[in-house]
């Protein structure tokens, strides 16, 4: 279905950088239910590219299977994409990330995608430290097969036809922290204020990031007994920090209403960005603590957001295997392979 | 600063619909346009009639105040051609009459008088009609329609199309006097037969210029109104080579083009304002210099030739003539400009003649010479007496004597009904849903990209030598439907149920121009946070609360294009595209 967007723009919005205007990072026309978070995560991703002048075909979208990775479709039309299998994106990532290391790396995927059938491929994406925003649409539940539960899903809430999780969830937050993830989130799908800075800071990082975003299924869990529901995220969403730089898109009095002390956090690309923390002990750059924090929600009522964790000196897969710092797929097929003489030295040397 | 609204009700809604809301006698335009889109013409007639009363005049030569107010014309750049697509339902209709208001056989006791037979008391007979009472028009030509038969040319408005709707009116039953002036109120009173008497006797006086010279110019300088006149009852069939029209209004350019076909080979407009400055509307401008008029600016007239066998004018040349608005000519260090021609026309303003209002019928004037009005709309200090048109408010143009007309009517039935005319029935508001399931619209939403149809004319060398070829063709059908389609359906509106919204952002995302934000709740004084910054200083600005009070939805009306996206992205029908209709009251809505 064709839209206006694709034919207005507000002339207030004018162009970036790179002479681009937002219109120029949307994507084909959802097919998803209105109303689903998802969607608002790909208008955030839109708005951060936008924000931080990227040019779309510097960049590579990838996705395993859901509503949450459909979404690929629909935003930076014009950027490199792959859905791949379910659960096997991080797959995908390794093998695009190691041929073309410079471009950049949206993965977006599902609490399915990612903790249950993609469980493995996950932590082992997060452990080689692929160089890439890893984005987890988290709504509880399988919304593609019509609501059931996911590996998210908490202990004891309630399906739409009335069943009972008997089991008790993962928190990828707490999965990432473990295996290795160097920029860790979280947010919701409906507090843009804080999610397209966190996408942004995500971006700017060198090294695997990842943000778990609750995002309500409208059709299928957000009745009274979810916990993933936007009445249910809207009265218990709570803050560790705000980021503070990107100050145009964050109102003033928002900035007022959370109180607290301002950290100063440089990220990868020389962009010093400043946290305001809500509380007084919160350090991002500690990790133990953030585990504590973290299991300390777990089973709350609460929902913690923002940024959670954030490794100093971050590195990547690369730096790890000393690979060239060319992209691989640029070099040269003469280059890579051996010349029949020096294959044959090769194997005389070992007669 | 926008107005801020925490309501939406019938103004809010009538503010959207932008030409609508500017059209002085608010005609439902985008509902016409739809008509024509469907090709049903005759439809689309009478719904404007309903209105505006002579469409098929006003197609042609309306001063079209909603053109510059329509949507398009922010979201594009070109307003869309709503007053030709008005004359494309008057020029494609069918046979209106079975559709016309039944005229009663048994008429109320009430006669009223109507004075001048102009658009204005065109409009009472009209309006009154219908209701019963009988109608008396004392008109001093020999013909009715007032200056739109004297002044407006034939080129842009054919006899035909105006005797057609005038004579729908007089058909409704009115008696007319033709010749027959009136010259004494008083004596019109004293006959004790009509219960109100409506004066709608225009603007007719040309004004003059008192300059040295003016008298002995007196065989080849014209006031502008007499002279138009002239031509048009077939009076004054030729004019000298050389003529200068001395004004910057619509009148000049008017006379302008009349002495083109008269004969005159050199026609140049004087004005002393700059070109930018001109209360001529722009595409008369533009009509008058495709047709080789030429327009000197920065002029002002300071005395006539008057030595024998020379004919011309004397200028000064102006640096400025205004300062903020007001008349302040700042002349040029320079020797007088002296141009020569053969025949001269003021076209410098006009005013009305209340010289037949005697001492004793009641009615005051005001210190700027206008009738004192009120508090009951267009009711004088003789309650029995109205004004309407020209005469009521000054020089307008003839869809404000339409407007006129229907308020006087209104206010004439409520007066006699024993009612207060200031208690005016509300528009009445009627609201559809147009939404029909998911992704589905019973309009068309989607946003067409053209341009604004030309409207096709007749060339330059076959227009001048008659009088009465009518210079633009009109639309054919095609397009007019194609013209139609640029149409926003600014009446298919937004509506807001802020108990249904979940603060989803869907809404938000989907808006194509940045219209609807979500923010945290905050004061209403300087808004933060909005998608886009405020642009217009007079679109309304709907705040809602939602989330609990936590948040607020704010839409600026300003670019919304009725695509209706919201709607369909919305999963709680928070937002829903009603179609909206919107009837001002007229006299006998109260019934
Ligand atoms: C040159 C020119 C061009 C114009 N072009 C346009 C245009 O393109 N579009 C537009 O919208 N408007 C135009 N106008 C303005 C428009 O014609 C008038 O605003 C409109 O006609 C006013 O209507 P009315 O009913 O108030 O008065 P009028 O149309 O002026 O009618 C008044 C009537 O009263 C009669 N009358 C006056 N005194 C007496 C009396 N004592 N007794 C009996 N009868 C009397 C007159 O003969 C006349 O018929 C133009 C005006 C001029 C001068
Ligand atoms: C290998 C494989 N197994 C199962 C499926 C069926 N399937 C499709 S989507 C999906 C769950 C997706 O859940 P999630 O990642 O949370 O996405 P959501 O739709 O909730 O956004 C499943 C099980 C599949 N497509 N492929
Ligand atoms: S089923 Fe749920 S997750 Fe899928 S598109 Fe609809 S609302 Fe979104
Ligand atoms: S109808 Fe809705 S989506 Fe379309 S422009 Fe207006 S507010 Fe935006
Ligand atoms: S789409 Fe509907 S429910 Fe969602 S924010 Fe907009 S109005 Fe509210
Ligand atoms: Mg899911």
């Amino acid at each position: 279905m064709k839209n206006a967007r694709d034919k207005l723009s507000h002339p207030s919005l004018t162009q970036n950088k790179v002479g681009l205007v937002p219109k120029d990072y949307h994507g084909e026309m959802s097919t998803l239910c209105g109303g689903c978070g998802h969607d608002s995560i790909s208008a955030a991703i839109a708005s951060a590219c936008y924000e931080l002048s990227l040019e779309p075909h510097t960049i590579a979208k990838l996705s395993g299977i859901g509503c949450s990775s459909k979404t690929a479709a629909y935003f930076l039309k014009s950027a490199h994409a792959l859905n791949s299998v379910h659960g096997r994106m991080p797959s995908v990532a390794t093998g695009a990330n190691l041929a073309a290391r410079n471009m950049k790396y949206l993965g977006v995927s599902g609490d399915g995608d990612t903790c249950s059938i993609g469980l493995g491929q996950f932590i082992h994406g997060v452990r080689r430290g692929i160089n890439m925003v890893y984005l987890c649409a988290n709504n509880g539940i399988y919304g593609l097969t019509k609501g059931q539960f996911s590996a998210t899903s908490s202990l004891g809430v309630t399906s739409k036809n009335g069943q009972t999780n008997p089991y008790v969830p993962i928190d990828p937050i707490i999965l990432a922290l473990e295996a290795g993830a160097s920029f860790v989130a979280r947010s919701f799908s409906g507090d843009k204020n804080q999610l397209v800075p966190l996408i942004k800071a995500a971006i700017s990082h060198h090294g695997f990031a990842f943000i778990d975003i609750i995002s309500p299924c409208v059709t299928f869990n957000n009745h009274a007994s979810s916990d993933k529901s936007y009445g249910y995220v809207q009265d218990n969403q709570v803050y560790t920090a705000s980021i503070q730089d990107y100050v145009e898109s964050v109102p003033e009095i928002m900035a007022e209403q959370t109180p607290g002390r301002l950290t100063s956090v440089l990220l990868s690309n020389g962009e010093e960005i400043f946290l305001k923390a809500v509380s007084e002990d919160f350090d991002v750059y500690d990790k133990e603590k953030a585990l504590q924090l973290m299991r300390s929600f777990s089973g709350k009522k609460e929902i913690l957001t923002g940024l959670i964790y954030l490794e100093k000196h971050s590195h990547d897969m690369h730096q790890t295997l000393g690979t060239t710092l060319e992209n691989l797929r640029d070099i040269d097929l003469s280059k890579l392979t051996l010349s029949e003489l020096e294959l044959k030295e090769i194997n005389e040397s070992f007669s | 600063m926008p107005k801020k609204s925490m309501l939406q009700d019938t103004d809010y809604y009538h503010q959207v619909i932008d030409c609508q809301w500017a059209c002085p006698a608010h005609t439902p335009v985008p509902q016409y346009i739809r008509l024509i889109a469907e090709g049903k013409y005759t439809e689309a007639y009478l719904l404007n009639r309903d209105s505006n009363v002579f469409p098929g005049i006003l197609g042609r030569v309306c001063d079209r105040p909603c053109e510059p107010a329509c949507r398009r014309s922010r979201v594009e750049k070109e307003p869309v051609a709503i007053c030709r697509l008005k004359r494309a339902s008057a020029d494609f209709k069918g046979d209106i009459a079975p559709f016309l208001p039944k005229i009663p056989k048994k008429k109320n006791d009430k006669i009223i008088a109507l004075i001048g037979a102009g658009p204005a008391c065109l409009t009472v007979a009209n309006d009154l009609l219908p209701l019963g009472y009988q109608v008396e028009i004392f008109e001093r030509e020999k013909n009715a329609g007032g200056a739109m038969r004297s002044q407006v040319p034939s080129f842009r408005l054919p006899r035909k199309v105006l005797d057609e709707e005038i004579n729908t009116i007089l058909d409704f039953g009115a008696t007319v006097h033709y010749s027959a002036e009136v010259t004494s109120l008083k004596e019109l009173l004293n006959r004790k037969k009509y219960s109100a008497v409506v004066i709608g006797t225009g603007a007719q006086i040309g004004k003059d210029l008192d300059l040295p010279g003016r008298k002995s110019a007196a065989s080849w300088c014209h006031i502008a109104f007499n002279w138009l006149a002239s031509v048009a009852f077939g009076h004054v069939k030729t004019v000298g080579k050389r003529v200068i029209v001395v004004g910057g209004g619509n009148t000049a350019m008017d006379c302008a083009r009349t002495a083109k076909r008269l004969g005159a080979t050199e026609v140049t407009i004087v004005a002393p304002e700059r070109d930018i400055e001109m209360t001529a509307s722009p595409w008369e401008i533009h009509d008058a210099t495709k047709e080789g008029i030429i327009i000197k600016n920065l002029l002002l007239p300071q005395s006539f030739a008057t030595q024998k066998n020379k004919t011309g004018l004397y200028f000064r040349e102006l640096l400025s003539c205004y300062h903020q608005k007001r008349w302040d000519p700042q002349f040029a260090k320079a020797e007088p400009v002296f141009l020569p021609c053969d025949e001269v026309i003021l076209a410098v303003g006009q005013r009305s003649n209340y010289g037949f209002i005697d001492e004793g019928s009641g009615v005051s004037f005001a210190s700027n010479g206008l009738p004192v009005l009120g508090p009951h709309r267009f009711q004088s200090s003789n309650p029995k007496i109205f004004f309407a048109g020209d005469a009521a408010l000054g020089p307008k143009n003839i869809i404000s004597a339409v407007a006129d007309g229907h308020e006087v009517a209104l206010s004439i039935d409520l007066f006699l009904k024993g009612k207060s005319p200031s208690e005016r029935p509300q528009a009445k508001l009627t609201m559809r849903s147009e939404v029909l399931g998911y992704l589905q619209l019973s309009y068309r939403s989607d946003y067409v990209e053209k341009d604004r149809q030309p409207v096709p004319e007749v060339p330059l060398d076959e227009r001048f030598d008659c009088r009465d070829t009518e210079v633009e063709k009109g639309f054919t059908t095609k397009l007019a439907q194609e013209e139609a389609q640029r149409c926003l359906n600014c009446d298919v509106q937004t509506v807001f149920s802020h108990n249904a919204c979940i603060s989803c952002d869907a809404c938000v995302d989907i808006c194509p121009e940045a219209c609807l934000s979500i923010t945290p709740n905050q004061s209403h004084d300087n808004l933060q946070g909005l998608k886009a910054p405020l642009l217009s200083e007079d679109q309304i600005l709907f705040i809602g609360e939602i989330n609990k009070g936590r948040q607020l939805m704010i839409k600026d009306e300003d670019l919304c294009v009725h695509c209706g996206a919201c709607a369909q992205r919305c999963p709680t029908g928070a937002w829903d595209m009603q179609l909206s209709r919107i009837d001002v009251a007229k006299a006998g809505c109260h019934e």
